[in-house]
């Protein structure tokens, strides 16, 4: 009896004791945009919504949301878009060398991160003219992600039917038509998971944008956000608290999206 | 230059085909050149921006590229000069040093062990609450996490420091490595611990039943019944978070690899001497080493994934 009460009072011990380790850095998030005179310390907010006027006056602010929604809205749209038509020629054709093919992908994209390549990327951008280019940007971000996204998409597109492509095709529709068609709306969930897997991870990409785009007006809020507390003086806490705030809920909305709709099934490996 | 040699494979396959054999095997009727030309751009944009500086990355190991000065206008071949030079610095052996505290403290015993604890053991009403707030570590953006950690471990006026009761207590100054593994540790739990979730659910609960009436202990129940059921588990795991946690650029966020480069792990190492530097040349031939290790630490981890499946 005393054992199972020790255990008890060890288990709830335990739990509290992560609670408070994983709550206590984000309860400054949720406190201090809503505080007058926001500091460090996590404190009972007043309820005010003032502090978001800062991110209005900022001259940067906004605007670096709004280039994290291009740079993350692009490489999703063209990830989704080429690893789809990939995943599906490689899922139903049985191309010569696919096997190898997906294994060197997949090692390729596990071994080539932003670390290994930062400098080679930066110094291939300098030469070609790509720095301060959001295209430029988008097109290494997509290609870093390619990979993981057909083995993804690949896997998913083995396991939806074939009848139905095999009956759209007695019906003499083309080949072409048949992918618009019939197949895309079969594997829209999966589509969408890697849409909203690009965005993830071009949203808080900081590496990247961080070498390569150096004009202020272009950087995204990953780039801006390190600006504002790094740069000399004492940080603008009402700025940064609504700035962070602002800059994250999209990311909680997605989670909580794609978890309520298609269940937070497992992918081992999904994030970079 | 080189960037076109990348190109005829790519463009070769792209060129629109020529008209289908009426039967193709496959289910649309895609037929082999269809199918390689829908494969063809991807492959393009992979080839361009990531096999490339990849291979790149080996070629300017090998120069004294750098971004000013006189190497800058006439960068030359070194040879393997980068690489002897490497052996003798310090604060490239110092930084390597830094980086495997960092992965073993953070990922191996940090991330690995806290993730199997809380899958293993929460449980009831409390568990999707702890769980959503460890994911939650996990998927805000990197800059915000951090910054939240440059406030809780403020010296004067952090939470932590308050809280402890010690004000004054320098964190990312006096101890600058344990900070940034105590942050990873609480970045990175959220993988392991669903990873482990998903492998606790492959054990028997039919032969941990008899091992408890077998009377074993807590700890053998773990060693003898769990254990073997999720070895590839483990096994998966700290491969993927030690990649990831050797790779990782965070700590440059928090600490900048500073104080006197007490926290300059790898990653770090290289921005730095590259980039803030300008030494492009030294900084692809340790960005090469990483490369070798990455290829190591891969290559181990999709073996064990093939005899798996």
């Amino acid at each position: 009896m005393t054992r199972f009460v020790l255990r008890r009072i060890g288990y709830y011990t335990f739990v509290a004791v992560v609670l408070a380790f994983f709550a206590l850095p984000l309860l400054w998030l949720l406190t201090a945009p809503f505080t007058d005179t926001p500091t460090y310390r996590v404190e009972w907010p007043d309820f005010t919504f003032a502090n978001f006027a800062t991110i209005w006056e900022h001259p940067y602010a906004l605007g670096s949301l709004l280039n994290s929604v291009i740079l993350a809205g692009g490489t999703a749209v063209i990830v989704v878009a080429l690893s789809a038509l990939a995943a599906y020629a490689l899922s139903r054709v049985r191309i010569p060398g696919r096997d190898a093919l997906l294994y060197t992908l997949l090692l390729l994209s596990s071994i080539i991160t932003g670390t290994a390549a930062m400098v080679p990327l930066f110094q291939l951008a300098v030469t070609a003219g790509l720095i301060d280019s959001q295209l430029g940007l988008v097109l290494i971000m997509t290609g870093g992600l390619l990979p993981a996204a057909i083995f993804m998409l690949k896997d998913f597109m083995d396991t939806t039917p074939k009848s139905y492509e095999e009956s759209a095709r007695v019906f003499g529709a083309s080949p072409l038509r048949i992918v618009w068609d019939v197949v895309v709306p079969v594997v829209r969930p999966g589509l969408a998971t890697i849409a909203v897997w690009s965005v993830a991870n071009v949203w808080g990409n900081f590496l990247m944008p961080y070498l390569l785009l150096s004009d202020v007006e272009k950087q995204p809020a990953a780039v801006i956000m390190y600006t504002l507390y790094t740069e000399g003086g004492s940080p603008n806490l009402r700025l940064l608290s609504t700035f962070g705030l602002l800059y994250s809920v999209p990311v909680v909305l997605m989670y909580l999206f794609v978890s309520k709709k298609y269940g937070f099934r497992f992918h081992g490996g999904i994030k970079r | 230059m080189a960037l076109e040699t990348s190109r005829p494979d790519g463009t070769k396959t792209e060129t629109p085909a020529a008209p289908v054999r009426s039967y193709s095997t496959d289910a649309a009727g895609l037929g082999t050149r269809r199918a390689l030309g829908f494969v063809a751009p991807a492959l393009v944009l992979i080839a361009l921006f990531l096999v490339f500086p990849a291979l790149w990355v080996i070629v300017l190991g090998l120069t004294n590229y750098s971004l000013t000065g006189a190497a800058a206008a006439d960068p030359g071949f070194v040879g393997l000069d980068s690489f002897v030079r490497a052996l003798g610095d310090g604060r490239f052996y110092n930084s390597t040093w830094l980086t495997f505290q960092f992965v073993l403290g953070s990922a191996v015993i940090g991330q690995a062990i806290l993730g199997f604890t809380l899958a293993k053991v929460l449980q009831g009403r409390i568990k999707p609450f702890v769980e959503g707030l460890v994911i939650l570590a996990w998927i805000l953006p990197g800059a915000v996490v951090a910054f939240l950690w440059v406030a809780l471990l403020d010296r004067d006026s952090g939470s932590l420091n308050a809280l402890l009761g010690i004000p004054g207590f320098a964190w990312l100054i006096d101890h600058p490595m344990l900070s940034i593994i105590i942050f990873n540790t609480w970045r990175g739990t959220a993988f392991s611990m669903m990873l482990y979730g998903a492998a606790l659910g492959n054990v028997p609960p039919s032969q941990l039943e008899s091992a408890r009436l077998a009377g074993a202990s807590g700890w053998q129940q773990l060693r003898d019944v769990i254990f073997p059921h999720i070895r590839g588990h483990i096994l998966t795991n700290l491969l993927l978070i030690s990649l990831w946690t050797f790779n990782d650029f965070s700590p440059f966020l928090l600490t900048a690899g500073g104080p006197d480069g007490k926290s300059e792990v790898l990653a770090v190492f290289v921005y730095k001497v590259a980039l803030s530097g300008g030494d492009l040349g030294y900084g692809a031939a340790v960005s090469t080493v990483i490369l070798l290790i990455n290829l190591v630490v891969a290559v181990f981890y999709l073996r064990l994934l093939r005899t798996r499946r």
